[in-house]
């Protein structure tokens, strides 16, 4: 438990500290939330699909909650480089635990994130159905920050190159966001397009988090989380065990 | 005057100086146990042997020295004894346990200042400090009152709350080693603990560790490039070159097989005086890389 408690409180701490990230890192959702926000606007409601800010909202959170759990796997080579790995690797607690410990904190920090998006939203016209439901989503931000987080640092596990992680996420990033119904609604989609998004994991967040604060779902709730939990303890494992043999 | 001896008396008195033979021997094998044991150990870095096949004891509260020109693989040994990294071949025992396959145990059984840097740089000197008390399980007052101490200890008391980025390359050094004596050990590894620190701190480092060494019988494996220090300080001394280990004696046996005076030339006589082609390193890399990277 002391181990799990400090690699997290150290993330947190370390993000407190570099606060000038952190509001830089809100540029991109915003620009999305403006400029997709009003710019597809007036053609999504001409065809019928109601307020497009109400729609986009929850997939930009999904979005920044992403990219900022994603990214967090970077700390891993970060530390890697810095020398601190080593000194957490040698320590007599199991790997899983500082495993865990990290995952949490990167998410947590991407749920703040996702948060301050989430009120950023409100003041460019967002509006949620219900206050009641905002636990519910802020625990369907967690479980989407915890999945991609588990990813990120899976495999930064098993990078030594600071140069090749931006890359490989930006790879994987991209299709899992834009083919995950945070953009665009996953009615009467090509046949294979669609394969796709049921595939992918994200649309079930984006799904959970659209139901959650709008009322509006694709596919339902229990689905919803019942993947997402799913596929964050596999990839979870897979991130303990390649993070396990890291060696230096 | 005729005394009789009954034969039972007799063995009995034979039973008994036999047991206390054995205890006698046990108490000799314990004194003389080995705490470390490395045998035919090798590393390949794709086709590079940075480790040949070595072989080595170390007995429980020795004080080793691992002494070698650069590149001579006194790193990567104390990584493969740290759990850090596997062998290519051979066996370790670190108190009893492989690290390969018992890390965990293996893992409870030593503290390690390592060569290059591991801190936090993010985080304050005593952050630093409390991590490494709560990752090895260190109670919080016994922990609040060590780190206190230490922090005195090498001077920084003051600079406690200050980031570590923003201490000069020996006050890090010194905040890694007060970090490495948090924990009391079986086994203490220092890898080249003393670079870049002035003398009065080296002297007053080796005195706090010798005095650990006597007190709890802590087992201490280090490297140094600095002679006088492997002389004054070590029992037992590995001299390790490309790989293998070409002597290991006591500081005055080495003195004497190699008829020299001081370790210094016993050293130079033992690996030749041409310098290492110093081929970059991964922890030159890393050096770099750091430069590179910090904003
Ligand atoms: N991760 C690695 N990948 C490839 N080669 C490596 C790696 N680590 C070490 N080496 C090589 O192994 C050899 C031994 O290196 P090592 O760091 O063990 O030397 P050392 O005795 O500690 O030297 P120094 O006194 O300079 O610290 C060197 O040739 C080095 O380049
Ligand atoms: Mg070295």
């Amino acid at each position: 438990m002391g181990v799990i408690y400090v690699m997290w409180s150290r993330q947190l701490k370390k993000y407190w500290r570099s606060r000038a990230r952190m509001i830089g890192a809100l540029g991109q959702p915003l620009l999305f939330l403006l400029a997709l926000g009003f710019g597809f606007g007036p053609i999504f409601e001409k065809a019928g699909g109601g307020s497009y800010i109400q729609f986009l909202a929850p997939g930009i959170i999904a979005m920044s909650i992403l990219f900022t759990a994603m990214f967090t796997g970077i700390e891993v080579i970060w530390d890697r480089q810095f020398g601190f790995l080593k000194e957490t690797l040698v320590a007599p607690v199991s790997r899983s635990k500082i495993m865990i410990g990290r995952t949490l904190g990167g998410a947590s920090v991407a749920v703040i994130q996702g948060f301050v998006v989430f009120l950023i939203s409100l003041f460019v016209g967002f509006k949620p159905e219900s206050l009641i439901n905002i636990p519910l989503a802020i625990l369907f931000m967690f479980f989407i920050a915890l999945l991609f987080t588990a990813l990120g640092t899976a495999i930064a596990s098993r990078l030594k190159d600071m140069q090749a992680f931006p890359l490989i996420i930006n790879f994987l990033i991209m299709p899992v966001f834009f083919l995950s119904g945070a953009l665009f609604p996953l009615n009467d989609l090509p046949r294979a397009i669609e394969i796709v998004t049921r595939l992918n994991p994200l649309t079930y967040g984006v799904d959970g988090l659209r139901n959650t604060l709008t009322g509006a779902s694709h596919v339902n709730l229990f689905v919803d989380f019942t993947v997402i939990i799913t596929v964050t303890l596999f990839i979870g494992i897979i991130g303990s065990y390649l993070f396990s043999k890291i060696e230096i | 005057m005729h005394v009789s001896f009954s034969s039972s008396k007799i063995k009995k008195f034979i039973n008994q100086q036999r047991e206390k033979y054995i205890l006698y021997k046990k108490m000799v094998l314990m004194v003389n146990e080995s705490i470390i044991t490395v045998k035919n150990l090798s590393k390949k870095f794709n086709g590079l042997t940075a480790v040949d096949n070595i072989s080595f004891e170390v007995k429980k509260g020795e004080i080793f020295a691992f002494l070698g020109p650069n590149g001579a693989g006194k790193t990567t040994t104390i990584k493969m004894l740290t759990t850090l990294l596997h062998p290519t071949a051979g066996e370790i025992k670190i108190n009893g346990y492989d690290p390969v396959n018992e890390q965990k145990d293996a893992r409870k059984s030593f503290g390690i200042v390592f060569q290059d840097q591991s801190l936090d740089e993010d985080l304050t000197a005593y952050e630093n400090m409390d991590f490494h008390g709560v990752f090895y399980n260190v109670p919080k007052d016994l922990r609040k009152k060590r780190i206190d101490y230490l922090l005195n200890f090498v001077g920084l008391q003051e600079r406690k709350d200050d980031f570590v980025k923003n201490f000069s390359g020996g006050m890090k050094r010194r905040l890694e080693i007060a970090r490495g004596l948090i924990h009391h050990p079986k086994i203490l590894f220092l890898d080249e603990p003393t670079i870049g620190l002035d003398p009065q701190t080296r002297n007053h480092m080796w005195q706090y560790i010798k005095d650990l060494n006597k007190k709890e019988g802590m087992t201490v494996f280090f490297t140094t490039h600095y002679m006088e220090e492997a002389e004054k300080i070590a029992d037992t001394i590995a001299v390790i070159d490309k790989g293998r280990i070409i002597k290991k004696e006591t500081p005055q046996a080495l003195k004497r097989l190699t008829n020299t005076r001081s370790l210094e030339e016993a050293f130079l006589k033992l690996t030749g005086k041409s310098i290492r082609d110093e081929k970059s390193s991964s922890i030159d890399n890393l050096r770099m890389n750091r430069k590179i990277w910090r904003r």
